[in-house]
């Protein structure tokens, strides 16, 4: 192996990439700097009890994560928590998703639609949605509803907005070819509009799944007694810091997952962007 | 070193990128001579590229080695310039800035420099358009700043792979002529990759032609024309045939 | 000036639709608060010097955050393009913390760094720090090894390739990284301000909740949207102005 830091010979050869690795060596380096990730953590963890650094309750060991993890499990309160959250996201990005398509392919399509609902989008647009959770729990009290709708708020402006996107953004070429083969009215937008504005919208709803994770957090943070957020907020009442990591772990893999969902779903509906 | 040694000695380069793939060159050997320019021509793949990076020190040779002024290559160097089919400039410099930029890494003198860049774009003919930045200028405008920013440097011999590739025919054309041109006024050594059988002919005082996978020379062709070459005169007509038949060989074997 | 006259009729809508629902009460006018009623909790804020105090304090908190963060995001994204293992060792790393929605730490950092600023600047650190470092170190290794060739056989030596090839090149890249940075600084301040804090924009909006007073959380929203679309804009142009040459004419 050369050294370690690149010299001129391997930046003419092959770039900053670096030479291309085998699948086998690329695996090798990926597990072995998850397993070195976790080695230094728990060294760290170690040190710290040893030494006497600080209070060992700030930075617990990878063993005590996993091991708050399987306690609460075992309790059957990590499967009650987890279904909170994904309940709230579910429903909330359901909605959302399912307003924003409809609205989005409306305004795509008819201007009369797109000049009522856009002023009102562009006005809202700049404000992190975060800003209005405030507003909901005034308006809608502290418990589900307010969370939920919170949830359909934040994933409906990026899914209305790539939906509106990919419909005006079609090749007009399409849509000429589309007209001199006889396609007229719904059967146009079924058939040629719909497909033609797929990828956009599904990249709309990737953007959805990801913003309702980020923001379901906060929404659990504040007047609410179950959910992988509440965990993570109530944990630090009584510094359960295992406790909290585990549930931000875990609500990172739920994010995955839902990442994981919706590219599925691009795949299979999609089928002509990746043939074989 | 003595005149008569040759600028550039490739000696029993092969060159194999991976274990247990075959080899892309096997065994070149090939002598050019100070102020001559070389074409090497082969079909696609044939390895002249791979050839030309190793000579211009961005690959190593898997064997033999690479001379030019009796010293050994063991990477890039300013006294082997290259000008790329892709013309490489530095989007974010302008033509001044990018011919300059060799002279600049010397340290030479903003005085000096000026006067370089003054001479090489008015050799080229670009000089009206020295502060535009390479976005706004046509493929060959870029190709011929490519040119004068190689040339700038002052190096010993120059490496051109398929310089004008990314050319339509009628630029491809006028770049031939101003690079024969252009060798008339600096007499510079070049090696010149190209897949162009016309193009070997009008530029080349030898044609190397190549053979497909592995790359090895096949034949080399002394082209006996004048400077100043007529495309369409008899002798180049009939050096054009000669290494077309031949190449057509070539290509007819990568095709089995 | 297509969005001003969007947000011209936005505005007229929403003062004709709390109009219409004082009448009919359609909902609780006393959520539904109008223009007016938001204006002025921004004039006696903006009078008395509180607004000026918060947003100054938000914004303070995300330069800090996002300026630690931006160094780090740089030096490391540079030294992954130099240094090929660290690319390997780093890259799995990153793709296992960054599902986890930054603001699952949030409450994290409380504990850590208590209720003050620090925790607030740790946080926004952390949360810009990633998605940078991820896109400069795109652009870094996106660098075409052709223009490395170049510069190398002109006489460039390492340092050279660094300096004069390798940071030019990835400069739109690293600035687009930067902004949206900052961007994504302004959209998560707000939520670390719910808790925790004493000052700041989204504890002035968080505070119009706890003591029942819709205007002021209507206002503290649109001045954020004010905040977050005028720094967008100012980037922008600046972006524009430092690369506009290079771009295609």
């Amino acid at each position: 192996m050369a050294s370690l830091v690149s010299n001129v010979s391997t930046l003419v050869e092959s770039g900053l990439r670096g030479p291309a690795l085998t699948r086998r060596r690329a695996l090798a380096l990926q597990l072995g700097a998850v397993a070195a990730f976790l080695a230094l953590w728990s060294v760290l963890a170690g040190l710290v009890v040893l030494l006497k650094l600080f209070n060992p309750i700030f930075l617990p060991g990878p063993w005590l994560v996993v091991g708050a993890l399987v306690e609460l499990a075992a309790k059957g309160q990590l499967g009650v928590h987890l279904v909170a959250t994904l309940e709230r996201v579910a429903i909330g990005f359901g909605t959302g998703a399912a307003l924003g398509v409809t609205l989005g392919l409306a305004a795509g399509q008819l201007a009369p639609v797109r000049g009522l609902v856009e002023p009102v989008v562009e006005l809202l647009r700049p404000i992190p949605p975060l800003a209005m959770l405030p507003l909901f729990i005034v308006w809608v009290g502290i418990g589900e509803p307010s969370k939920i709708g919170f949830i359909t708020y934040a994933t409906f402006f990026p899914i209305f907005l790539t939906t509106v996107t990919g419909v005006r953004q079609i090749d007009p070429v399409l849509l000429r070819a589309a007209r001199s083969l006889g396609a007229r009215g719904l059967p146009l937008f079924t058939r040629v509009i719909l497909p033609a504005a797929l990828p956009d919208i599904l990249t709309g709803l990737r953007l959805g799944v990801a913003l309702a994770f980020f923001v379901i957090v906060i929404s659990e943070f504040i007047g609410a007694e179950h959910g992988l957020g509440f965990l993570i907020n109530d944990g630090r009442n009584f510094f359960l810091v295992p406790q909290m990591l585990g549930a931000a772990v875990v609500l990172g893999l739920l994010g995955y997952a839902g990442n994981a969902l919706v590219r599925l779903l691009e795949r299979r509906l999609m089928r002509w962007q990746h043939p074989a | 070193m003595t005149a008569a040694e040759p600028k550039i000695q490739i000696q029993g380069v092969t060159k194999t990128f991976a274990t247990g793939r075959a080899p892309a060159l096997a065994e070149v050997d090939l002598d050019v001579a100070e102020r001559e320019l070389v074409c090497i021509l082969g079909p696609s793949g044939c390895g002249k590229s791979t050839l030309l990076n190793i000579v211009a020190g961005f690959l190593a040779p898997t064997t033999g080695t690479v001379r030019v002024d009796g010293r050994v290559v063991t990477g890039p160097a300013p006294e082997r310039g290259v000008v790329f089919q892709e013309y490489a400039l530095f989007p974010w410099l302008t033509v001044t800035g990018n011919v300059e930029f060799g002279p600049r890494l010397q340290a030479r003198p903003a005085d000096e420099r000026r006067r370089t860049v003054d001479r090489y774009l008015d050799l080229v003919g670009l000089r009206a358009h020295a502060d535009k930045f390479p976005a706004q200028l046509s493929g060959g405008m870029k190709q011929r700043v490519a040119i004068a920013r190689a040339l700038a440097n002052n190096p010993a011999v120059i490496l051109m792979d398929e310089p004008f590739g990314a050319l339509d025919a009628q630029t491809r054309e006028v770049l031939q002529d101003e690079l024969s041109k252009i060798q008339r006024v600096e007499h510079k050594t070049i090696l010149f990759v190209t897949h162009s059988i016309r193009e070997a002919v009008y530029l080349a005082d030898r044609v190397v032609v190549m053979t497909s996978v592995p790359g090895r020379i096949r034949q080399i062709f002394p082209i006996k024309l004048p400077e100043i070459r007529d495309r369409f005169a008899p002798e180049f007509t009939q050096y054009e045939a000669d290494i077309t038949r031949m190449v057509k060989e070539e290509v007819a074997k990568v095709h089995e | 000036m297509r969005t001003a006259a969007t947000l011209l009729g936005a505005l007229l809508a929403w003062a004709a639709f709390t109009a219409v629902n004082a009448r009919v009460e359609l909902v609780n006018p006393v959520l539904l608060p109008t223009p007016v009623q938001v204006g002025q909790v921004a004039l006696d804020l903006g009078a008395s010097g509180e607004l000026a105090r918060h947003v100054l304090t938000s914004l303070w908190r995300v330069v800090q955050g996002f300026g630690l963060a931006a160094v780090a995001a740089l030096a490391l994204g540079v030294l992954v393009g130099l240094c090929v293992p660290l690319r390997h060792m780093t890259e799995p790393v990153i793709e296992f913390v960054r599902p986890i929605p930054p603001l699952a730490f949030l409450p994290m950092f409380l504990v850590w760094f208590g209720l003050g600023e620090a925790s607030k600047v740790a946080f926004i650190g952390y949360t810009t720090f990633f998605p940078m470092f991820v896109a400069i170190a795109a652009s870094v290794l996106r660098v075409d090894v052709v223009l490395l060739r170049a510069a190398a056989s002109l006489g460039a030596s390492r340092a050279d390739l660094v300096r004069r090839v390798m940071l030019p090149a990835a400069l739109p890249g690293i600035v687009v990284a930067l902004r949206v940075g900052v961007g994504l600084a302004l959209f998560v301040i707000v939520g670390a301000e719910f808790m925790g804090a004493d000052a700041g924009l989204g504890h002035l909006i968080m505070e119009g909740r706890t003591f029942f007073n819709p205007p002021q959380i209507v206002m503290g929203a649109l001045v954020l949207g004010l905040l977050g679309s005028l720094v967008n804009v100012l980037l922008l142009a600046a972006e524009r102005r430092l690369l506009g040459q290079r771009a295609a004419a």
